[in-house]
C-alpha cells in the first residue's frame, strides 16, 4: 500500500515537473512566479536543462551504485549484490545513451554540429565506453563468481580513474556548455549553474524526480532479474 | 620491509629471465614500433604536419605497441599453467609489485626507444624543452605500467584474452593519454618546465591512485 502511494506520488511529481518545464513561459522581464527569464543565445532551447542534465546526473548515480554494489560483492561474495550491480549498470547505460542522444540533438541546433568534443561531451563518451567495456568484460567470463569479481574490480578501477577528467579537461580545452563561458572553472565535466530561482527550483525538482525514478526502475530490474534466475535454476 | 619486497624482486627477476630467454614481448614490441613508425613516415611523406598532431601520433604508437606487450604479463602465466605455482609461493601483493615493476621497465625502455626513433626519423618533431619531454616519458611510463598491469590481470582470467585489452584499457587510460599528449605538445612548443608541472601532478597522482587501488583489489582477481 505504502509503495503504491509512493509510486503515484512520483508519477504526479514528474508530471508536474514536465508540465512546468515545458509550459512555463519565457519572458524578457519575469514578474510572475511562473515566468522564466530568457537567457540570451539559448531562449527556448534552455528548457533542455530540465531533462538532459538530470539524465546525465542519473548516469553518474547509476555508476556509483554499480561501484558500491561491486565493493559490497567483493566484501561478502554474495551474488545478489552482483545482480544489483549489473542492474544499476544496465540502467546507467540506458540513461547514458539518452543523455548523449538528447545532448547531441540539442548541440546540432545550438552549436551547429552533433558532436564537438566539448569536455562534458568527452566525459559522457568515456562513461559510455566504460559501460560498454563493463558489459564486454562480463560477456567474456563464463563462471558466475569470476564474472562478478572481475566486473566489480573493473567498475572500481574505472570509478577511481574517471574523476581525473575533472583536472585534465580544463587544461586541454575550453567548454561550450552553458555555464562554462568565460570562467576557467567551467571547462571541467561538472556544471556550475547560475539560474533564476524558479528555474533552479524546477531543475532540482526534476533532478529529484529522475533520481527517484531511477531507484524505482532499479528496484523493478533487480526483482525481475531475481525471478529470471529462480526460473533458470528450476528448469 | 625486506620480507615484503624480496618476493616481489624475485617475481621481477623471474619475468626478466624468461623474457630474455624467449624475447617474446621484446621482439613483438620492437617489430610493432618499427612497423608503426614506418607507416607514419609513409603517410606523412613530405607533408607539413603540425607538432601537436605529431605529439599525438607518438602516444598513439606507444599506447598500441604497449598493448601488444604489456597485456602478456598475466596471460603468459595462464598459458604456461604456472599461475597455481605462483599463487602458492608468493603473496598477491608481491606478485603484483613484481609484475608492475617488470611492466614498468618494459614500457620505459620501449618509450625511450620510440622517442629516440621518433625524434631521429621525423624531422619536424623538434623538442624545444627536453626536460619536459623526458619527464613526460618517465612519468607516462609509470602511469601506463600501473594501469596496464591491473587490466592485464583482469583479462588473464577472461575467455577472450587478446581482444578485450584495448576495450578495457582505453577508457581507464584516456585521462592519462590526454595529459601526456598535452605535456608533449608543451615540450615541442618550448614552454618553461614550470608550465608543465600541472601535467606532472596529474600523472603522479594517477599512478599513486591506480597502484594503491591495484594493491587493494589484486587479491580478488588473482585468487580463483
Amino acid at each position: 500500500m505504502k509503495s503504491t502511494t509512493a509510486k503515484i506520488g512520483l508519477v504526479l511529481w514528474l508530471t508536474l515537473v514536465i508540465c512546468a518545464a515545458i509550459l512555463f513561459p519565457m519572458v524578457p522581464a519575469p514578474e510572475k512566479w511562473y515566468e522564466f527569464p530568457i537567457i540570451p543565445g539559448l531562449e527556448e532551447k534552455a528548457r533542455i536543462i530540465f531533462f538532459h542534465v538530470p539524465m546525465a546526473w542519473t548516469t553518474v548515480v547509476a555508476f556509483v551504485a554499480a561501484m558500491i554494489y561491486g565493493i559490497r560483492f567483493l566484501m561478502t561474495k554474495n551474488l545478489d549484490y552482483d545482480l544489483r550491480s549489473v542492474s544499476a549498470a544496465g540502467l546507467g547505460t540506458m540513461f547514458c545513451i539518452l543523455a548523449t542522444v538528447t545532448g547531441s540533438l540539442w548541440a546540432k541546433f545550438n552549436w551547429g554540429s552533433f558532436w564537438n568534443w566539448d569536455p562534458r561531451e568527452t566525459s559522457i563518451f568515456v562513461l559510455l565506453l566504460i559501460y560498454g567495456a563493463y558489459f564486454a568484460l562480463r560477456s567474456a567470463v563464463d563462471v558466475e563468481e569470476k564474472r562478478a569479481t572481475l566486473s566489480a574490480v573493473y567498475a572500481i578501477i574505472a570509478g577511481v580513474t574517471v574523476p581525473f577528467f575533472i583536472f585534465v579537461m580544463p587544461r586541454i580545452m575550453t567548454g561550450l556548455h552553458p555555464g562554462s563561458k568565460g570562467d576557467p572553472q567551467g571547462a571541467g565535466p561538472v556544471v556550475q549553474f547560475k539560474m533564476a530561482p524558479n528555474m533552479l527550483l524546477v531543475f532540482f525538482a526534476s533532478l529529484l524526480g529522475f533520481t527517484l525514478l531511477y531507484f524505482w526502475l532499479f528496484n523493478l530490474k533487480v526483482r525481475s532479474s531475481r525471478l529470471e534466475l529462480q526460473q533458470q535454476s528450476q528448469e | 620491509m625486506k620480507v615484503f619486497s624480496a618476493p616481489a624482486i624475485h617475481v621481477f627477476l623471474k619475468d626478466s629471465h624468461s623474457e630474455i630467454r624467449t624475447r617474446y614481448a621484446l621482439n613483438a614490441l620492437l617489430m610493432f614500433v618499427v612497423t608503426a613508425l614506418a607507416l607514419v613516415l609513409f603517410s606523412v611523406g613530405n607533408d607539413v604536419v603540425g607538432t601537436d598532431v605529431l605529439s599525438g601520433i607518438l602516444w598513439v604508437i606507444i599506447f598500441f605497441s604497449g598493448m601488444s606487450g604489456l597485456s602478456r604479463t598475466f596471460v603468459s602465466e595462464e598459458e604456461r599453467g604456472t599461475t597455481a605455482t605462483l599463487q602458492l609461493i608468493a603473496r598477491p601483493t608481491s606478485v603484483l609489485l613484481g609484475k608492475l615493476f617488470f611492466n614498468f621497465v618494459l614500457i620505459l625502455s620501449l618509450n625511450v626507444l620510440v622517442a629516440v626513433l621518433y625524434i631521429v626519423m621525423i624531422n619536424r618533431f623538434v623538442i624545444l624543452t627536453p626536460s619536459i619531454f623526458w619527464a613526460t616519458i618517465f612519468l607516462g611510463s609509470c602511469a601506463l605500467a600501473s594501469s596496464s598491469t591491473i587490466i592485464a590481470a583482469i583479462i588473464a582470467k577472461a575467455n577472450t584474452k587478446g581482444t578485450l585489452y584495448p576495450v578495457l584499457s582505453f577508457p581507464i587510460m584516456l585521462p592519462l593519454l590526454l595529459t601526456v599528449m598535452n605535456a608533449t605538445r608543451l615540450a615541442t612548443e618550448g614552454a618553461a618546465f614550470s608550465e608543465a608541472l600541472g601535467e606532472f601532478q596529474i600523472l603522479v597522482s594517477y599512478t599513486v591512485v591506480v597502484v594503491t587501488i591495484s594493491i587493494l583489489l589484486f587479491g580478488f582477481v588473482w585468487k580463483d
